[in-house]
């Protein structure tokens, strides 16, 4: 039944060369990879970037400056090095051809996974820290008039209030590491930018096999943006209605002064 | 102890390569960012429309599906001229891209994306009726520009500036993987060729922090020079 109603589609499909159902499986399977890659490592990056972050802000200088170098060295080399380095330094660790981890290491998959976590931890954490610091002395004040101790301090006040700071720097560093997953496919990884590359490659047709996968970049680079946005609103309920406000006095000349 | 067997000359060429393109891309990208910010900020609908689909375009897909985008597209569409020459006018004539161009071309659009928004925000961001003193005093449009939009304006822009620059210098590596020979590709050789990823990538990591951390120096010095006479608020 449903092969019947969807023949007329396969036909179409088929007359388009390229496109055929063998590479929009080719493109799925990518949309699906990229998809998985990014989200463990940002699901990663940012379970790990919360106690750095804190270790980053320390006064304690055995705590604070590894965070510092690590973070320092992450965001002042390219991704792609980071990622040749682990993906094809894996090898010459000793004896690991031969341990249980060897199979794991030697797809790509791992490896980038590892990479792009570091990556996204370091740049997350700097984007936290920024945020805890610049939590306002009153809020502090009041949590601790209040006798809270310090770790009921950190849950209730100092982290929520932060993570709302932090929303526009982190949502965009959602976007970002979606962008840079795309490296993933010089190590071999059939991302989504793989599956480009592979069908580049068997059809020589650069415009169909990369325009079609930036569309799909594009898409999802668009649904995370309006995620992201329903989410800064959620957290930010005594916003609700301004920007509506805002556009309104806007009509009627710049009423409200713009910040530098 | 550093043993580069014999690829320290490359290395160093890689070098120059990967700084030559991200300072010829940083200036495209800078002179189409201006562009773009103004035709965002311009009344009329149809720039504004095609500003805002270049930046949405640009900034919403990865940089190495465009930068293979625009290399492999261009290398075929260059192919298809030059098919087409041959065909109508007899012309002999293979034009084959320069990696180099094509790198600095397609860095500087993509960027050109980024530098577009920080611009857009600065140049709002300029007190009025400086400007408005400015045509009190007789200046042409062209002189108050130089004179009074751009350095105030640098003053707001610098922050993202500095960080689109950070971004640039790094995304320079991606060229090694569409085949300009960078640090990066001519790392990558050595390494496959030695065995030794561990030297060759570290290093190229090592001149990339030091690259990194001397822009940093040189806008910190900027930030100071555009801050003048603005002592104590915050920019």
């Amino acid at each position: 039944m449903i092969d019947t109603l969807l023949s007329p589609f396969a036909i179409w499909l088929a007359e388009r060369a390229i496109f055929t159902p063998d590479t929009l499986a080719v493109y799925w399977q990518g949309v699906e990879t990229t998809l998985s890659l990014v989200s463990l490592s940002l699901l990663l990056g940012f379970l790990i970037s919360l106690p750095l972050s804190l270790a980053r802000g320390s006064r304690r200088g055995w705590l604070r400056r590894p965070v510092q170098a690590f973070t320092y060295v992450f965001r002042g080399t390219p991704l792609l090095v980071q990622l040749y380095l682990i993906y094809y330094g894996v090898v010459f660790i000793d004896d690991v051809q031969e341990s249980w981890l060897w199979p794991l290491v030697k797809e790509p998959f791992l490896p980038a996974l590892v990479a792009f976590t570091l990556n996204t931890v370091a740049y997350t954490t700097e984007i936290f820290h920024g945020a805890i610091a610049n939590t306002p002395r009153g809020e502090l004040e009041a949590a601790r008039a209040c006798g809270m101790s310090r770790p009921l301090m950190y849950r209730r006040i100092v982290f929520p209030s932060a993570f709302r700071r932090a929303l526009p720097a982190y949502g965009n560093e959602v976007i970002l590491t979606l962008h840079a997953s795309a490296i993933a496919s010089t190590v071999t990884l059939m991302d989504l930018t793989g599956a480009a590359q592979f069908v580049y490659s068997r059809f020589y047709a650069p415009f169909e096999a990369f325009i079609f996968a930036a569309l799909i970049y594009l898409v999802i680079t668009l649904t995370l943006l309006y995620a992201l946005r329903r989410l800064e609103a959620r957290f930010n309920p005594q916003l609700r209605g301004v920007r509506k406000q805002r556009r309104k006095i806007m009509a009627f000349g710049n009423a409200i002064p713009q910040k530098p | 102890m550093l043993n580069l067997h014999g690829y320290g000359v490359r290395l160093v060429e890689g070098a120059l390569v990967t700084i030559e393109l991200a300072a010829a891309s940083l200036i495209i990208a800078v002179l189409l960012g201006l562009v773009t910010a103004s035709a965002k900020l311009s009344k009329r609908r149809l720039p504004h429309l095609l500003a805002t689909l270049y930046t949405t375009l640009i900034r919403g897909v990865p940089d190495l599906v465009l930068m293979m985008l625009f290399f492999f597209g261009g290398q075929m569409l260059m192919n298809d001229v030059s098919d087409w020459l041959y065909a109508r006018f007899g012309l002999d004539l293979f034009i084959n891209i320069d990696a180099f161009i094509a790198g600095v071309l397609t860095i500087g659009l993509i960027f050109g994306a980024y530098m577009g928004e920080t611009f857009r925000g600065a140049i709002q961001a300029v007190d009025e009726g400086q400007l408005e003193a400015a045509t009190a005093c007789g200046m042409s449009q062209a002189l108050i520009f130089r004179r009074i939009r751009f350095p105030l304006m640098m003053r707001h822009a610098l922050p993202g500036l500095s960080n689109n620059w950070l971004v640039l210098l790094k995304t320079t590596a991606l060229v090694s993987v569409i085949g300009l020979s960078d640090m990066v590709h001519v790392a990558t050789q050595a390494s496959k060729a030695t065995l030794e990823p561990f030297t060759f990538m570290l290093f190229v990591g090592a001149i990339y922090l030091l690259l990194t951390s001397l822009s940093e120096w040189v806008f910190k010095r900027l930030t100071r020079k555009y801050n003048a006479g603005f002592a104590g608020e915050e920019s």
